[in-house]
């Protein structure tokens, strides 16, 4: 099992024609064939698109029609910042289930009206500015580097995509593999937090131990923190480890002042490290430990 | 993006936001035009530069004199002599360095008569995703202070899709305006709001919000932050940007795109995506050295790119080794392992360097750098390149 694809997710490429788009949807098919069924583009509708390997992708002019036409059941965006939130809109209006932005650089206001959008929809968005998400042997949405997974028993949710990767890099080499890795993304407003994937990978029976990454800013961790309290004297609990990036990031650098005031003294690495560990989660001090500490974690 | 108060309070005020009448005076020669638009009998003369707690800050030269970075003045001739004793010196405050920061420009305003002073901000709810008002009676003081000490002085209220009577309602309640002040409040807030969306900000402080002796509103002081990722779409805001200000290494990496941001220690680092670079500085703080910058070359970096990252990097004299860590999903390997061969010919590097390459079109990249010829450490992961370079500085 795995949350949110598997090997029969059917996926549409906003932004296929472009570099980006391109490269990464020839990394997908070469990826145990994940489902890459279209791609779209206003201009270009009625041509194909042809891979590396000779596939050819047909060419629709929107989300919508690209999902009437081949019933796909996930959008993968890979549109420029300025275009990005109006492709994710689009969609949401033509009711893919999930979508995936990879784009980076996204305006936050844009994400504040997608976002209000969204919650009146029945779509699920990850991202902006993540990586995506991979299931193991199964299928790839985006721009994880496909090599390092093993499929496995760890579930990975991280905020930053390349210590996405690390986690999924260490697991690999310890040996305990993944069953589904998820980059939620580091913008302030992102379409999940923590606790949707945390609610899945408790729920999902392949998924053993979970490794839950995330950093300063905010106070996203200390929620689901909270979230696992609760769900744990539901006799609902797995083992777990995490990390929190930025313990040296200088203050006041990244997050405005009045930042620090919503969160009320939350935001820091400190307070989330220490909301993990009430909660149960072995935080690791090194990112360059995150399968090791798992290990012995499951050893002890 | 920062900009001025001055600055600030012009966008404001092009929305209809109550302003005192103000001047801003880069040199000496501006301040007789200056008081021609400002009568009196009331001045204050404001440091502006991109830092807080500028009217408790001290000179860094004697004759600045013992006040701070903000002044009042009773006559033209004290307005004269305070843009003298300011103009050019350096001004210290909680938030610049121990040098200070030179004040190259002033803003000259009209006075006011301050009955209250109160708070008010304007920010994005990472919480609710929504745009936030945050509001507070305890005005003019360190807020996070306030945030601390007394937290149901603070009123934290999201707002979506607007400012409707209710939501404006509410922010005049937690700020105890009455009778104009309050008719003032239930046009202002909507106005900032307005402001705040329309020029994508992604902050606004106004701190103190005033409520003057007739009774009126009145933006004492402002300060506003802008998205980066917005400002394509503001020229008019992009040309208020004002580079004196600003690191010069940090702006030469804002040309190429590139997240960059001086630190104090002794160790550099190129790294791709802001959650590894983080945990990049944490990791070599981990092994016992601090990180000289935070670098995030982000995900569409070719070879030109991570070689002006490289040479931007070194630019620093108290870098001492150099720590380059990839692990590539949009960035490839090999693209990143031909800038580094790049910047290390062209900057002719003479410290420690260590690389860890990880991710797609790995093996390429490691077979450029071991062919490069060039005095590289190659690493095997995250912790082998932290203790390899740690290593290669403390052994310098």
């Amino acid at each position: 099992m795995s949350i949110l694809i598997d090997e029969k997710t059917k996926v549409v490429v906003q932004g296929l024609t472009g570099k980006t788009g391109s490269f990464h949807t020839n990394q997908a098919l070469e990826y145990y064939g994940t489902k890459m069924v279209a791609g779209t583009h206003p201009k270009k509708a009625g041509t194909n698109w042809t891979a590396d390997n000779g596939m050819q992708l047909p060419i629709f002019a929107d989300a919508a029609e690209a999902r009437s036409a081949t019933g796909a059941d996930a959008s993968v965006i890979y549109v420029p910042p300025a275009g990005a939130a109006a492709a994710i809109e689009e969609a949401i209006d033509a009711g893919y289930p999930l979508i995936v932005c990879i784009t980076e650089g996204v305006p936050v206001l844009d994400m504040v009206r997608v976002k209000a959008k969204l919650d009146k929809s029945s779509s699920r968005l990850i991202g902006p500015n993540c990586p995506g998400v991979l299931t193991p042997e199964a299928c790839k949405i985006g721009i994880m580097p496909g090599k390092i997974f093993k499929k496995g028993s760890v579930g990975v949710v991280s905020r930053s995509g390349t210590l996405t990767y690390e986690a999924v890099f260490q697991t690999s080499a310890v040996g305990l593999g993944q069953t589904t890795a998820v980059g939620i993304g580091g913008d302030p407003v992102k379409g999940t937090e923590f606790i949707d994937m945390l609610e899945m990978l408790l729920a999902d029976d392949a998924t053993e131990q979970i490794i839950m990454i995330g950093e300063i800013g905010g106070s996203a961790e200390e929620e689901a923190a909270q979230f696992l309290m609760d769900e744990a004297k539901k006799g609902r609990s797995k083992p777990m480890v995490g990390f929190i990036a930025g313990r040296t990031a200088p203050k006041g650098r990244t997050m405005g002042h009045a930042g620090a005031i919503v969160s009320g003294g939350q935001g820091d690495a400190e307070s989330k490290i220490a909301a993990m560990e009430a909660a149960g989660i072995r935080v690791s001090p090194s990112p360059a430990r995150l399968g090791t500490t798992m290990i012995e974690l499951l050893k002890s | 993006m920062n900009i001025h108060e001055y600055q600030a309070k012009a966008v404001l005020k092009s929305y209809g936001a109550p302003v005192a009448d103000g001047v801003p005076v880069l040199t000496l020669d501006d301040i007789d035009n200056a008081l021609e638009t400002l009568p009196g009998p009331l001045w204050v003369v404001k440091s502006q530069i991109h830092a807080g707690g500028r009217g408790k800050g001290k000179f860094v030269e004697s004759d600045a004199g013992e006040k701070g970075g903000v002044r009042l003045a009773f006559s033209k001739e004290e307005v004269r002599s305070h843009a003298e004793a300011m103009l050019g010196h350096h001004l210290v405050t909680a938030q610049t360095s121990a040098d200070g920061k030179q004040v190259n420009r002033l803003y000259i305003e009209d006075g006011a008569d301050i009955e209250r002073e109160l708070y008010l901000s304007m920010l994005v709810d990472r919480a609710s995703g929504q745009i936030a008002f945050v509001a507070s009676t305890e005005g003019g003081m360190d807020i996070e202070e306030v945030a601390h000490s007394t937290p149901e002085k603070i009123l934290t209220l999201p707002v979506s899709g607007g400012v409707d009577v209710e939501a404006a309602g509410k922010l005049c309640d937690a700020l105890k305006l009455e009778g104009v002040a309050r008719e003032d409040g239930m046009e202002l807030f909507p106005t900032l709001y307005k402001a705040f969306t329309e020029k994508d900000m992604s902050m606004l402080e106004i701190n103190p919000l005033i409520v003057m002796d007739d009774g009126h509103l009145r933006v004492l002081d402002a300060k506003v932050s802008f998205d980066g990722n917005a400002v394509f779409r503001h020229p008019d805001i992009m040309e208020l940007r004002d580079t004196t200000e600003e690191d010069e290494k940090e702006i030469e990496a804002s040309e190429w795109d590139l997240a960059y941001i001086a630190l104090d220690g002794t160790i550099g680092c190129m790294v791709n995506g802001a959650g590894l670079a983080m945990a990049t500085m944490d990791i070599i703080k981990l092994y016992g050295e601090e990180p000289a910058n935070f670098c995030d070359v982000g995900g569409g970096a070719d070879a030109a790119k991570v070689a002006a990252a490289f040479k931007i990097i070194m630019k620093d004299p108290n870098v001492k080794g150099i720590l380059v860590n990839i692990f590539g999903g949009i960035m490839k390997c090999d693209v990143i392992a031909e800038g580094v061969i790049q910047a290390v010919k062209e900057t002719n590097l003479s410290v420690p360097l260590v690389v860890r390459l990880e991710g797609t079109n790995v093996e390429q990249g490691k077979s450029i750098i071991a062919n490069s010829g060039l005095n590289v450490i190659p690493a095997d992961d995250l912790d082998d390149a932290a203790q390899k370079i740690v290593a290669a500085v403390k052994g310098a």
